[in-house]
């Protein structure tokens, strides 16, 4: 590691923090009876998902036909919904892989339930396609299996296929990576658990890891290959799920500038709903010494960066309407801004684009209950923008005759809602069994950017720490 | 000033611009036909390639100031000779916009006489529609609004950089110029953010006039900015060579060949997606602009491509070789030239159609700006210490240790 500049600021707070006090905060829910707010919050969780679990069911019971799809729209909350939660999968690779490219310490206190977020969101989106298909015992097909397994050869031509291979591809190293950051806390938790049952189950988990210098060396080898291997599935994935609707030739769902501006527009509600969790979770948990207004910063910069760039998006999309001279083009965007839908574009407008640039205020983006409101408002914004991308663009189609609107039913409702308490079911659980910061990476910043450290002159950290100064 | 600028280098630079005006000349000799319009293409290819690195290396040094960059300190200086060339390659931009103002060229096909007028006839539906947009007097207001904005930033960054080694503060302290620089780092990249792209519009894109692409501006940003740090790059290795920079250690080296192989990675990715969704919906309006690469130009064109995704994503993914002269030099020198290449089919087929390629003038002009940008650069270099003193970061920089 590197001498860290003087006016960096410390990313761990307190001048009582300690490796063993790290340990202790993070495990302290892991190691204790839940919580009473836990359990409310459990019990809320579990009736919304339940409630997602019947709708769902009886979606598939019933047929698709249960939602408000007409001939006209044929995509409306179900891809939505989908690329919505695909998108809020993205801000958790983003910190663990890019960020520690580019050597970001801060990212070390924020990985970890952002990748859990990550993985339960891809779930989610998952879930979607699935139940599209009606028959979901035949999920399998999308899979390139010979004719014998029942299926007809897939289609390779289609984003839909390449969307299969993506996201699963985007999951499975998500899903790696976070596991490989777990190993090593698991350990911890093994070995401080007195009951034998926790016991065991920590040890199954933590792969028997035993921490010796080769193990760590290894660890962080592999770290950087899987970095090196998920930065561009970030990419991927969203590129790809923008071409399910830009490889097409429907005016406002073909134009060239959709892969990078969706990925840009993936880490901005991924961010979004990490603001949104970590601001909750830090204070119910009492992690404000490693998850510090300073963080909540970076994370509200990474929102103006991002939101900016979709505004850039959305007004080259808006110019080339016009300056293409096509005049479909050019009716999809009017349209949009000024047909039965305008409430929606102009909410996305709005969210997106206008309200984040309340950030540059240094006042506003270091108030938590500023960031946690504009959060939600983020997260709002985004699901409009796949609303207005995809009902928008079809409920209008060329032949005006058929020109239709589309209302939810409460199933379409029933099964988005479900599965924010499906989400949360699993958020719930992540926090209160697995350690919600890797504290084992926290600790190798603590003498380079904690505030004890960073504070004290040379002479004084050289009698506690007779090394060289990292 | 520790580095000064080499009778070797001055001779080296001297002899770049006299083999390219040999080049050119030969060039002028054996042309059929054209001639006017492709010398006009030419100078804006050399002039939009050359002036993006200066700009594309302006955005670079405030994006180290926004994002608390330290690792680029020791190299801030190199970023910022580079930028000492735009004056030239302005000039060079506004004589070809001057030229086609005053019909001395055809670049522009919207700037030509009656296009938008219903009566004449060479009226073109299309075009008029975009005359809100194409117009005379605002694409002048727009490109002098460009230049006089980026070159004032630029101005500002440099002199700031420079009075801030004058300044008398504590070793790792802030100090002011640091953080007005991170101010002014934040206003450019904003401004930026919609004139990398407008000016791409503006200047590359209404070549081909009917054809337009949403992600056009993005992709020629990031071919700005790969040029842009290869340039730093081979001036590192440069000045390595001669015992200089001793601050810049194998660690910058690597950083320099991780942003290489990144930003290529970026430029491939954008230049594929644009690629392949006009290549899947086969839209006429939009396939044309391919059409007319793959009929005319398609080793060039491909060719740059192939090279600018597949050298540095295998010759640069280990990390020896990035922090390796002997890789990084050649794959530097490659990059530089097919970016440049990459340039030149942006403007040529919308310019000389099926009648252009890469022949003897193209050569001698990219030879001689070439010469005139590393005499300037160099000249910039040898004017100022090659590390900033006072900034904040420099410590933990120069302390760099991946």
């Amino acid at each position: 590691m590197h001498k860290e500049a003087a006016i960096r600021e410390p990313l761990i707070l307190g001048n009582d923090v300690t490796y063993s006090k790290i340990t202790n905060d993070v495990l302290h829910p892991i190691e204790n009876a839940p919580t009473k707010m836990w359990k409310i919050l459990m019990t809320i969780a579990t009736i919304i998902a339940l409630w997602g679990v019947g709708s769902i069911l009886y979606l598939l019971g019933v047929g698709i036909g249960t939602w408000g799809l007409n001939n006209t729209v044929g995509w409306a909350w179900d891809i939505t919904n989908f690329v919505w939660w695909v998108g809020i999968g993205h801000a958790g690779t983003l910190i663990s892989a890019v960020l520690l490219l580019f050597r970001q310490k801060w990212r070390m206190a924020i990985n970890r339930p952002a990748e859990a977020m990550t993985i339960f969101a891809v779930f989610m989106a998952a879930t979607f396609p699935m139940i599209h298909m009606g028959r979901i015992w035949m999920a399998y097909w999308v899979l390139p299996l010979p004719n014998e397994f029942g299926s007809l050869w897939v289609n390779f031509n289609s984003p839909l296929l390449w969307d299969v291979f993506a996201i699963s591809t985007y999951m499975s190293v998500s899903l790696v990576f976070w596991y490989i950051g777990l190993i090593p806390d698991f350990a911890t938790i093994r070995d401080r658990a007195k009951k034998p049952v926790p016991k065991l189950m920590y040890a199954l988990l933590s792969f028997g890891w035993t921490g010796n210098a080769k193990a760590w060396q290894r660890f962080e080898e592999v770290s950087l290959v899987l970095a090196g291997l998920a930065t561009p599935l970030v990419f991927s994935v969203h590129s790809i799920v923008s071409m399910d609707f830009a490889t097409s030739v429907i005016p406002g769902w073909h134009t060239t500038i959709f892969p990078p501006y969706f990925v840009a527009g993936a880490v901005f509600s991924g961010f979004a709903m990490v603001q949104t969790l970590m601001l909750i979770v830090r204070k119910a948990m009492r992690l404000e010494h490693y998850v510090t207004v300073k963080h909540i910063e970076y994370m509200n910069l990474v929102i103006i960066v991002t939101g900016s760039i979709v505004g850039v998006a959305y007004l080259t999309e808006l110019f080339i309407s016009y300056y293409s001279g096509v005049e479909y083009e050019s009716y999809a965007f009017i349209n949009r801004f000024s047909g039965p839908y305008a409430w929606a574009y102009w909410s996305m407008m709005t969210c997106n684009v206008v309200s984040p640039h309340l950030f540059w205020s240094k006042k506003l983006r270091t108030n938590l209950a500023f960031t946690f409101f504009m959060s939600i408002i983020v997260n709002i914004g985004m699901w409009f923008e796949r609303f207005v991308i995809i009902v928008t663009s079809v409920h209008r189609d060329y032949l005006p005759s058929s020109w239709s609107m589309f209302y939810p039913t409460w199933v379409d409702i029933g099964v988005y809602v479900g599965t924010i308490g499906i989400f949360s079911v699993f958020y719930l659980l992540f926090l209160k069994y697995f350690p919600v910061l890797a504290f084992n990476e926290v600790k190798t910043i603590l003498k380079s950017s904690g505030e004890k450290y960073k504070n004290m002159s040379d002479e004084e950290f050289h009698k506690l720490h007779p090394v060289k100064r990292k | 000033m520790e580095y000064q600028v080499s009778k070797k280098a001055n001779i080296v630079t001297i002899l770049l611009i006299v083999i390219g005006i040999a080049s050119f000349v030969i060039g002028l000799l054996t042309s059929h036909g054209h001639t006017s319009q492709r010398l006009w293409a030419n100078l804006l290819v050399n002039g939009y390639f050359f002036f993006t690195i200066s700009i594309a290396s302006l955005f670079f040094v405030a994006l180290q100031f926004v994002s608390e960059m330290a690792w680029g300190v020791t190299t801030q200086r190199l970023f910022q000779a580079t930028m000492s060339f735009m004056p030239i390659s302005a000039l060079a931009l506004l004589l070809v916009f001057v030229g086609g103002t005053m019909h001395w060229n055809h670049i522009y096909h919207w700037m030509a006489d009656g296009v938008m007028d219903p009566q004449s006839e060479h009226y073109d539906a299309i075009i008029a529609g975009k005359s809100a947009y194409l117009n005379q007097p605002f694409f002048w207001g727009r490109t002098i609004a460009y230049l006089a904005v980026w070159m004032y930033f630029a101005n500002w960054f440099r002199k700031k950089s420079l009075e801030e080694d004058k300044l008398s503060v504590n070793h790792g302290e802030s100090n002011p110029v640091y953080k007005r620089s991170i101010i002014m780092g934040v206003l450019f990249i904003a401004f930026f953010a919609y004139t990398s792209s407008s000016s791409a519009w503006d200047w590359i894109m209404s070549i081909d006039v009917h054809w337009f692409s949403t992600l056009f501006g993005w992709y020629a940003f990031s071919g700005m900015w790969i040029s842009s740090v290869l340039v730093v790059l081979l001036l590192v290795i440069y000045l390595k060579s001669l015992g200089l920079l001793k601050e810049v250690n194998d660690s910058h080296l690597h950083d320099l060949g991780k942003w290489v192989f990144a930003i290529s990675m970026l430029w491939a990715y954008l230049w594929f997606s644009q690629f392949m969704l006009i290549w899947y919906s086969n839209i006429p309006e939009e396939v044309t602009y391919y059409i007319d690469r793959f009929n005319d130009y398609k080793v060039l064109y491909i060719g740059t491509f192939l090279v600018n995704f597949l050298l540095p994503f295998f010759v640069l993914m280990s990390r020896d070789s990035k922090k390796n002269v002997v890789f990084l030099l050649p794959v530097a020198i490659i990059l530089f030239i097919c970016h440049w290449i990459d340039v030149l089919i942006m403007v040529l087929p919308g310019t000389m159609h099926a009648d252009g390629g890469l022949g003897a003038i193209e050569v001698g002009m990219f030879l001689i700006f070439l010469g005139l940008f590393i005499l300037f650069t160099l000249k910039s270099l040898s004017k100022a210490p090659l590390m900033p003193k006072n900034h904040p970061m420099f410590d933990e920089s120069k302390h760099l240790h991946t």
